[in-house]
């Protein structure tokens, strides 16, 4: 008993230090955020003093009442919802075949192909967004190439660079790893047998993928998804840079808030509305997988 | 003609031969067992018939018709895979259902079918289970019924039962023999477990090397093995070998070395000054007491070397005064009968002109 005992003071112990870590940079701030959400802006930027001249506390509903009354703010968060559910599909739809074909390869060139993934990760991301202005430039054989289709056409030449296919290939690029790695991890663990067996009982080979490694596949898919929708959904530097005006994204308008208009309250409530965003559409993405889930019990597909 | 033929059938993997001009003709309704050790061929003979590998030379006809150039899903062939290969994320009745959509059977039939099919393998009331939640011994059952639900002329069964444990494993074995005669479909079984084979099989081919070394039922295999190898492979056996020194009356004398003069019945090439070997099983040795007079065609004295209880019966290893070791048996019907001898007891073997089989090679 006094070992178990001892056992158990022991793993409290142990879970100290990242129950620590998570007060100190995960609940903590965002308690200040949500504080700050009602508070006034100061005078010169920032937050107001909490405490006014008069002595009354000063928290308002006021920057959650302006989020609402502008349709603007709505408008960006669904285009922001739509840049990153476009992202991750994508991502899915290009991840996938190079998952599979790497989880099927020797050992050698499985090792080699997932370096290769993981490469652009060993220079900066800045740099490597740049690198798509100059790819994309009016000045890059891409661009060069489109014009010249679109001449044949009889088209005008169009830009490339400062569009929302710019910011939705680089979005793409930047997260591709994020999607192929889960996927990876899980199509590299499945039973060879159990395609056998599929095909042996009479299934051709969609039939085989669509019926017995994708569904298999599914935890890969929402790992993957999941670490590419929500960075994808806040991200500011790619429109920043290789997106136009009309381009600007949720993650602009709050490095905005708190950068350039330093009006912080505001910042908070759009931040707030990110996260919420982001969880409820994490918790639609689950009931529907559950949801999903029982009826293929009940199809037995 | 035979359902399942089996033509020169030759499979390398670079250097290696893993099945060496096979020819085997398997009946409609039969029970016919691949035995051999692991390495001989058997499992990669499956896949050539299931169709997941292809033969280098030879041909695999069922019903007369070339298998060859048809994908396993053509193949109106199913397998019981080792594993079970049950779909993970699928119920009982999703996996036993999958061959039937495969089929385009229309969804309104599958229902009665896919339960029909878990009444026959006892699994009623299991349908919305997955498979993580069966027993080994189910999760065999749901592969059975998986597999037989389109009734296909062929059944394969790839060692189904290695994975069971003993007692289980003799629960499932009868449990196949007589869903086989129920369903009248031909099995196709592959083990290297020998007491398996001999208990379920019609016939059995028993493959060394990847060349079949025998096909017969299953107590001729046991009774009259053919090589070396088979009498060795199947069961406890003593094979003796020497040179033939005389042939009368259908009887030959062979000089044995460690024996002497060993006379047994005529086979097949047993001319005087041959090399001849053959098998004799320890039951067909008696074995008695150094005093009790013995009247047996053979007989020799000697001492226990070794001594093996297993239970039902006790083996005895004999070392007989001119050197030979001879492996016997004595079962153990008396009551709390362990033993009737101890190591380096004084006994006298024998056995009758009749108890011994000549092998071929």
């Amino acid at each position: 008993m006094a070992s178990r005992a001892g056992g158990k003071t022991a793993g409290r112990l142990v879970s100290v230090p990242p129950l620590l870590y998570l007060i100190a940079f995960f609940a903590l701030p965002t308690l200040l955020m949500v504080v700050a959400s009602f508070r006034s802006p100061g005078e010169f930027g920032g937050l107001a003093p909490l405490v006014g001249a008069d002595g009354a506390i000063d928290l308002n509903l006021e920057s959650y009442a302006r989020f609402l009354g502008e349709p603007i703010y709505f408008q960006i968060f669904l285009k922001s919802v739509i840049t990153a559910f476009l992202t991750t599909l994508t991502c899915l739809l290009l991840a996938y075949p190079l998952a599979m074909v790497i989880a099927r390869s020797s050992k050698r060139r499985r090792d080699l192909m997932l370096l290769l993934v993981i490469l652009p990760f060993w220079s900066n991301f800045l740099i490597r967004i740049y690198a798509w202005m100059i790819i994309l430039g009016p000045q890059g054989a891409l661009a060069r190439a489109v014009d010249w289709l679109l001449s044949i056409l009889g088209a005008e030449p169009v830009s490339l660079l400062f569009s929302p296919f710019a910011v939705l290939v680089c979005l793409v690029y930047v997260h591709l790893p994020f999607m192929v790695l889960p996927l990876y991890a899980n199509l590299e663990k499945h039973d060879q047998a159990l395609l056998d067996a599929a095909q042996d009982l009479g299934a051709n080979g969609w039939q085989r993928f669509w019926r017995v490694t994708f569904p298999l596949s599914l935890p890969g898919v929402y790992a993957g998804a999941a670490l590419v929708f929500i960075p994808a959904l806040g991200i500011f530097a790619i429109p920043d840079i290789l997106g136009g005006p009309n381009d600007t994204l949720i993650g602009n308008i709050i490095k905005q808030q708190f950068l350039e208009t330093r009006d912080w309250p505001f910042g908070s409530v759009l931040s707030i509305m990110l996260t919420v965003a982001a969880l409820a559409l994490a918790a639609l993405a689950a009931w529907i997988g559950r949801a999903g889930g029982a009826r293929a019990r009940r199809n037995g597909a | 003609m035979a359902l399942l033929e089996i033509r020169g059938v030759v499979r390398r993997f670079g250097d290696f031969v893993a099945v060496d001009n096979v020819d085997i003709d398997i009946n409609a309704g039969e029970f016919f067992t691949l035995l051999g050790p692991s390495g001989c061929g058997k499992t990669t003979l499956l896949r050539l018939i299931a169709g997941f590998d292809l033969p280098d030379e030879g041909r695999i006809l069922l019903n007369g018709e070339d298998l060859a150039g048809k994908p396993p899903e053509q193949r109106p062939v199913r397998t019981v895979f080792q594993s079970y290969a049950l779909f993970p994320h699928m119920t009982v009745e999703g996996n036993v259902a999958f061959p039937l959509k495969m089929a385009k059977v229309p969804a309104g039939e599958i229902a009665a079918k896919v339960a029909k099919a878990l009444e026959d393998v006892r699994l009623r009331g299991f349908g919305q289970r997955l498979p993580h939640e069966l027993s080994g011994g189910q999760k065999q059952r749901v592969a059975i019924a998986r597999a037989l639900i389109t009734h296909p002329p062929l059944l394969l069964l790839d060692e189904p039962l290695a994975a069971l444990d003993a007692k289980l494993r003799e629960e499932m074995q009868m449990e196949l023999i007589s869903l086989q005669k129920e369903v009248g479909i031909t099995f196709v079984y592959v083990t290297h477990d020998q007491t398996e084979a001999l208990a379920l099989s019609h016939r059995i081919a028993v493959m060394n090397m990847g060349k079949v070394e025998q096909i017969d039922e299953p107590s001729r295999i046991y009774n009259f093995p053919r090589s070396h190898f088979v009498a060795d492979f199947i069961g406890h056996c003593n094979v003796l070998s020497g040179e033939v020194r005389d042939n009368a009356g259908g009887f030959v004398g062979i000089d044995v070395a460690g024996l002497g003069a060993v006379k047994i019945a005529a086979g097949p090439g047993s001319r005087s000054g041959d090399q001849a070997a053959f098998a004799l099983r320890p039951e067909k040795v008696r074995l008695l007491g150094p005093d009790s007079p013995d009247k047996s065609d053979n007989h020799f004295s000697g001492a226990v070397q070794g001594i093996l209880y297993m239970g039902d019966v006790t083996v005895y290893m004999v070392q007989t005064d001119a050197g030979a070791r001879i492996e016997t048996l004595l079962a153990n019907s008396g009551p709390g009968h362990a033993r009737s001898f101890e190591i380096g007891d004084r006994v006298q073997i024998g056995w009758a002109v009749d108890a011994g089989h000549f092998l071929e090679r």
